[in-house]
């Protein structure tokens, strides 16, 4: 995956001085796309902008954005700014906002007339602080899939499972055809994302809400809940046996059908074309894990942090710009396996999975998702508490539900 | 700068008269040189200590900011179920490593000693995973303790199918399989300088003791170590600052994991601070720690330094 990436930044550097009309400017830009799918579909922003004239300075941060989000903000707020940066959109950034360390797109969104364009408008909403524009939103990711390998399910003798219900049940027969029912790597945001995943699918997004929006302790702590824990600790028995950190490794299992599935989001889906499978007929995917077919609409999204540098401001308007043009939406999200954030896109090339995915959307089944509702404090102590629990057989699911609504109580 | 013009000055003035210089303007020139350095402790140790202890007050959240909000971050750092296991696995793993490696580093240097052949080879060979840094360590141990490849595997293959060695996948034991490498990494030095403390006892002591019919090992425990306060000093001071910022070890080896079972304190302090963006939470607990140590350190350096003056 480095190679790609170094070579994708290599070929940029000397493509250049053909290529460049006016002064190049070096925009360095920080995001934490390294597995396959996301270098591949990284090289084409480097590409597009490097077509204006100016030069992308790849800034990968290898890990995960876990990994990466405290190198960047310490970065910002120690006075070295990166040209742009990757956050998520939500409340990620929202103090480096609050500070004004971050630049104000908000003209340059009028200009090209962002707001009718995001669809759904939430995306821009989430970039948006006091009436101004401060993210480029690129893609909209949807945590609520579920991955499954067509083959791990024909070696065990039993059909492709169509809701989670059907999966819990086919877990045993997995089992004795010697797969591990259900891949997860063993990074704490992994396991509260499938937690969280579990949780929108069985008890649907209103109760979703009732619980990250209103943070509803009471909710929380009850019974539609309950049922969520009792899922988890389902989960948590069918995954004992996967002994893998990062989520790319975990997706490597679907892939090659030594796991029945894995719970995670539409980025893996790139992983699945890197190694030219095809949806449908290698691999099964199931939006709300075929309970809930509702998706959530966060994301990505670019910061462009300010900057005294007129060159380097004006490259920060270009990439800006680059990035929400259509061309680059559709190749972009094709490789990154996301869906585009403009409405008027033609995405004919998708595949089954990026069409349902698209259907949902249209059909407006949108919900919001938890980097935009709990701030980054909250998250880190669902993540602790899931880490455990995912980790720890004698931490029953009633215990672990009343710890969990102790954090509802107290999040922000 | 200027103004050390004035001070260079006035003893000479003073000289004339008497003999005896002033003693704040003896060795002048280390003085100054000092300056620089004495500069930056006050500054960035005491100055950067007392900021963090007052933050911890606060409600700060990414950036710092002074929001008062009294105890509020300590309570919920002492309910937190993570920073009680952090605290738990930095006891087990400080008082075993502390142990552990002063008694294999002791024992090590006295069979070195014996004025064995290969001498240097060994040594050699025993402070090597000292010049590896911490995250290298972590990382050969993650692979040596890994079930799919490590012992655990190669056990296996020579016959034991039944075999199960993967300490750093049962919570229980994880805190173990990091001191081990803890303890692989740091004895060569403990070692080194035991072999030094008795390298410098007299010749004529052993004579004397052998003289009067004393085994080797009384003559070891009651008067060879005794006699080597300092070194013991001096590595104890060592062994433990290494203890209290174990992070590094940690984060190669477990990334914190299985769950939060193999969690330390500076890991909490890194990731509240900068993942969770919660300054005030990673303060609270950066601030229990300089506590802890100076609960220890304190009366112990009084003991030991105060009594002499």
């Amino acid at each position: 995956m480095r190679h790609k990436l170094l070579s994708a930044a290599f070929a940029a550097t000397v493509a250049l001085p053909f290529a460049a009309p006016a002064v190049a400017t070096d925009l360095e830009v920080t995001h934490w796309w390294t597995s396959g799918g996301e270098a591949a579909a990284v090289a084409e922003f480097a590409k597009a902008f490097d077509a204006t004239g100016n030069k992308w300075v790849d800034g990968a941060i290898a890990g995960s954005g876990d990994t990466a989000r405290p190198i960047m903000i310490s970065r910002i707020t120690g006075g070295d700014p990166m040209g742009a940066t990757q956050f998520n959109h939500g409340r990620q950034a929202e103090e480096l906002v609050q500070e004004g360390l971050m630049r104000d797109l908000t003209d340059l969104a009028n200009k090209e007339g962002w707001a009718k364009l995001v669809n759904p408008p939430t995306l821009l909403e989430n970039c948006t602080l006091d009436g101004k524009i401060y993210c480029v939103p690129v893609n909209i990711h949807s945590w609520q899939w579920i991955w499954l390998s067509n083959k791990a399910f024909e070696d065990a003798g039993v059909p492709v499972p169509k809701t989670w219900d059907e999966f819990v049940a086919a877990g045993p027969a997995l089992e004795k055809a010697g797969k591990v029912p259900l891949a997860l790597g063993k990074q704490s945001w992994q396991e509260s994302g499938a937690f969280n995943v579990l949780m929108a699918a069985i008890v649907g997004p209103e109760t979703f809400l009732k619980v990250y929006k209103d943070k509803d302790e009471t909710v929380a702590g009850g019974p539609d809940i309950a049922k969520v824990f009792k899922a988890a600790d389902d989960a948590r028995k069918m995954a004992e046996k996967s002994n893998v950190q990062n989520w790319n490794e975990a997706t490597a299992m679907v892939i090659n059908g030594q796991a029945g599935g894995q719970i995670m989001g539409d980025w893996a889906q790139g992983e699945f074309q890197v190694a030219g499978q095809v949806a449908g007929k290698d691999y099964t995917c199931l939006p709300g894990l075929g309970l809930n077919a509702v998706i959530a609409t966060g994301g990505d999204a670019f910061y462009f942090p300010k900057v005294d540098d007129p060159e380097i401001s004006a490259a920060q308007e270009t990439l800006a710009s680059v990035m929400m043009s259509p061309a680059t939406q559709v190749a972009f999200n094709l490789k990154k396996g996301s869906l585009p954030v403009r409405g008027d896109v033609d995405l004919a090339a998708a595949n089954d999975c990026m069409k349902k995915g698209l259907e949902i959307l249209a059909a407006g089944k949108t919900m919001q998702w938890t980097d935009e509702l709990i701030s980054p404090d909250t998250t880190q102590q669902m993540n602790d508490l899931m880490a455990q629990f995912f980790s720890t057989p004698s931490l029953t699911p009633e215990d672990a539900q009343k710890r969990f609504a102790e954090i509802i109580a107290n999040a922000d | 700068m200027s103004d050390t013009s004035t001070p260079r000055r006035s003893p000479q003035g003073k000289g004339e008269h008497g003999r005896r210089p002033n003693t704040l303007f003896k060795n002048l020139n280390a003085k100054i040189a000092s300056i620089p350095m004495i500069l930056t402790a006050l500054c960035v140790f005491v100055g950067g200590t007392a900021w963090t202890v007052v933050y911890s007050f606060t409600d700060s959240k990414l950036l710092p900011r002074l929001r008062f909000v009294g105890l509020e971050q300590y309570e919920r750092l002492w309910s937190s179920q993570r920073w009680l296991v952090s605290i738990e696995n930095l006891a087990i793993y400080g008082v075993l490593s502390l142990v552990f490696s002063l008694l294999i580093g002791f024992v090590l240097a006295a069979l070195l000693d014996q004025k064995i052949r290969f001498e240097d080879t060994f040594r050699t060979i025993y402070l090597y995973p000292f010049a590896l840094s911490f995250i290298v360590t972590g990382l050969v141990w993650q692979w040596i303790l890994n079930p799919d490849f490590g012992v655990q595997h190669v056990v296996r293959s020579l016959g034991w199918e039944s075999f199960v060695f993967d300490p750093l996948y049962t919570k229980e034991i994880v805190i173990y399989g990091i001191l081990f490498a803890g303890l692989w990494q740091g004895t060569g030095l403990v070692m080194c300088l035991m072999l030094a403390g008795l390298r410098g006892i007299d010749e004529d002591i052993w004579k004397a003791a052998r003289v009067d019919g004393i085994p080797m090992w009384k003559t070891y425990l009651f008067i060879v170590i005794p006699m080597m306060r300092p070194v013991f000093i001096t590595t104890l001071v060592i062994i433990t600052s290494g203890i209290v910022k174990l992070y590094d070890l940690v984060v190669a080896q477990t990334g914190g994991g299985p769950g939060n079972a193999s969690e330390v304190p500076a890991k909490y302090v890194y990731e509240f601070m900068f993942r969770a963006q919660n300054l005030g939470q990673g303060f609270a607990a950066s601030t229990m720690m300089l506590l802890t140590v100076a609960i220890i350190l304190v009366p112990w350096a009084y003991l030991e330094f105060g009594r002499r003056r």
